[in-house]
């Protein structure tokens, strides 16, 4: 009952931190903290199974994958908090509510008084009583989830493959071209100048200098390049450096 | 399982915490020193020699050094995930240690009280393990993701991918020793291997443990999420002072713990090597086991370093597809064979001459399959359209080409 009372607060701010806070990667960590209270919680109520596996199977398979997709796809921006669709915030309010109250009603009408049975289940362990209850009784129900869970994993296979056209290149034939393009067009086959040699800052928005001084394009990404980002206005250092050296001179 | 688990008195088991604390913090100071010491001898250097007796103090220098230098907040940073980041990966290294059996139950000195050489112990301990490291890799993560920089988030990125695919193989392996002791407890899984060691019926998952384990704590050659070449230090990029200190501890703590891991499962954990025991009654009662547990996580520490000498980073696709492709498959066909052996044995269908003899068929078989040629395919001949002028000379079409 103590984990109960400490954990509860902790997971209500979390739970409400899930709903509102800006980023997505916030709300991913606040789920993450929601479920692995929930977790201790098993411990707390001898269930010490359900509490690795909660804690293997969601915090670290399934959250993990969120984050590596959230990341991945780089949901930082702060949602726009414009409705979409008509009425949609006051429908979810009730809705939210009903379903709410509902779940609040349906668990405390059968867990209201002392819980019972809880020896008898772990009599051989937590681990046998669970196995028993999986393997023997549930059997079937448990076969045909795994095989629900394979059909979606294949499905998902199947959405998201891509048949091969052309061969994959190896290392070697990249190679191969790169002299080829060399012999065509005189292609440097090496790889480009990192950027900021021999310039004032060295960051990956500063292009290389050639040796008179001018800025070398291919130090930079083409990205940058194309977004605008490549640093410039080093004539001026120059010019001022110049000027330094001939001030120092004069 | 001792009934004394979770029923100790308070100072018994605040004392054995403050033990492993200080065990795991000593033991990560030699560590570092073991490894540049192990490792300059491979690459014929001296390494650390001027500080301590053969240089022992070297990495306690370091620490301190590394403690007094500026703590940086990176302006880009992500600032609350930021700080907890180091937390987060430091705080469940320690954690996993709660469950690993230094050795058998103990008088205190002292005392009457008799405890185990063990914090505590659950019957899912493993899974407590598995469950408390894969927190520890949100750290990691999180690190990447917080810092606001490319290569950072690159890191933490490869190291999400990494330890959710090695993750899966490690599991696979870890249970088919819970097949062979029956429980999921440490106690009880050193307690079964009184006998023989798991490794030797078990010897393909032992591989299979010590390849993922080594891309479960992001060591050479699987360092990819900290790659210096490609990603500068990967998720540690823009961390400084106490705050990479804490990763650094983590990283050599979670080295140790996979070890420990290892010697409890499949080296017999705290029990005398070498049929010590055989001559000598009191190796495996006492302190003596401490030493022995010791010994065997060291063994495996000295296989991290000496990988690290050996072997260059792996590309993060050939990575991949050792993890999905080959250990996991693998893994799973052994599991379903251990099942099948486990049953056989228990129905009295296959005795132990005839289990050997199988074995020895299938091991040979296995290092015979290495003298094999490997099957090359015929390489499909990539249709090139035949360029009159190739290499800027001009040429005749081959022969038996056709020309379009």
């Amino acid at each position: 009952m103590i984990a109960f009372w400490i954990l509860a607060p902790f997971m209500v701010l979390a739970a409400l931190g899930v709903v509102l806070s800006r980023k997505a990667v916030h709300s991913a960590l606040c789920l993450a903290v929601v479920m692995v209270s929930l977790a201790v919680l098993y411990a707390a109520l001898s269930a010490p199974f359900l509490f690795a596996v909660q804690i293997i199977v969601y915090t670290g398979a399934i959250m993990m994958l969120f984050l590596f997709v959230l990341m991945l796809v780089g949901v930082d921006i702060s949602d726009s908090l414009q409705e979409t669709i008509k009425g949609q915030r006051l429908l979810a309010t009730i809705f939210g509510l009903i379903f709410g109250i509902t779940v609040v009603l349906a668990i405390g009408q059968t867990v209201s008084g002392a819980v019972t049975g809880l020896t008898k289940a772990n009599e051989n362990g937590n681990v046998y009583g669970l196995a028993e209850l999986l393997f023997g009784k549930y059997v079937l129900a448990f076969e045909f989830t795994s095989a629900l869970l394979i059909t979606a994993v294949l499905g998902a296979m199947v959405l998201a493959h891509r048949e091969r056209l052309a061969p994959r290149k190896s290392q070697a034939d990249l190679s191969q071209e790169r002299l080829m393009d060399y012999a065509r067009t005189g292609a440097h086959p090496g790889g480009p100048p990192t950027p900021g040699v021999y310039a004032r800052h060295n960051a990956v928005d500063t292009p290389a200098l050639l040796p008179d001084g001018s800025a070398s394009e291919a130090s930079v990404t083409a990205s940058l390049r194309a977004r605008g980002q490549v640093r410039e206005g080093f004539d001026e250092d120059i010019d001022a450096i110049e000027r330094q050296v001939t001030g120092d001179d004069e | 399982m001792s009934p004394l688990f979770g029923n100790e008195a308070l100072w018994v088991v605040a004392l054995k915490a403050l033990l492993v604390f200080v065990f795991l913090v000593l033991y990560t100071l030699f560590n570092i020193w073991f490894e540049r010491r192990v490792v300059a001898k491979m690459q014929h250097r001296i390494g650390p020699n001027v500080h301590g007796p053969f240089g022992l103090l070297q990495s306690l220098a370091d620490g301190v050094k590394l403690g007094l230098k500026e703590e940086i907040f990176v302006k880009s940073a992500d600032k609350l995930v930021y700080f907890v980041a180091p937390i987060l990966a430091v705080v469940p290294a320690f954690l996993a240690w709660a469950v690993i059996p230094f050795g058998p139950e103990v008088t205190i000195p002292f005392t009457d009280t008799v405890t185990p050489l063990q914090l505590t112990d659950m019957p899912v301990a493993i899974l407590y393990v598995l469950a408390v490291t894969s927190i520890g890799v949100y750290g990691i993560v999180l690190a990447g993701w917080s810092s606001g920089s490319t290569y950072s988030l690159l890191g933490g990125m490869r190291s999400s991918a990494q330890m959710i695919s090695y993750e899966v193989s490690m599991g696979l392996s870890i249970a088919a020793v819970f097949m062979y002791a029956g429980s999921m407890s440490t106690s009880e899984i050193v307690s079964g291997q009184h006998s023989t060691w798991y490794f030797i019926p078990l010897f393909p998952s032992l591989v299979i443990y010590v390849i993922s384990m080594v891309g479960e704590t992001n060591r050479a050659p699987f360092d990819l999420p900290e790659a210096e070449g490609e990603l500068v230090g990967g998720f540690h990029t823009e961390y400084s002072s106490f705050k990479f200190a804490m990763f650094f501890l983590a990283e050599y703590i979670n080295m140790v713990t996979v070890s420990a891991l290892a010697t409890t499962m499949f080296l017999g954990g705290w029990r005398a090597p070498f049929g010590i025991a055989t001559f000598w009654e009191g190796a495996n009662t006492g302190y003596w086991p401490v030493l022995w547990f010791f010994l065997k996580t060291l063994t495996f520490i000295f296989f991290f370093v000496w990988l690290r000498g050996t072997l260059p980073r792996m590309r993060y696709d050939q990575f991949m597809s050792l993890g999905w492709k080959i250990l996991i498959p693998v893994s799973l066909a052994w599991l379903v064979a251990v099942a099948f052996i486990r049953k056989l044995r228990s129905e009295d269908m296959m005795d132990a001459q005839l289990l050997s003899y199988v074995a020895i068929v299938a091991g040979l078989l296995l290092v015979a399959s290495f003298f094999l040629p490997s099957k090359k395919e015929p390489e499909p001949e990539p249709e090139v359209e035949f360029d009159a002028f190739a290499g800027g000379y001009p040429v005749p079409p081959m022969p038996e080409k056709v020309t379009k």
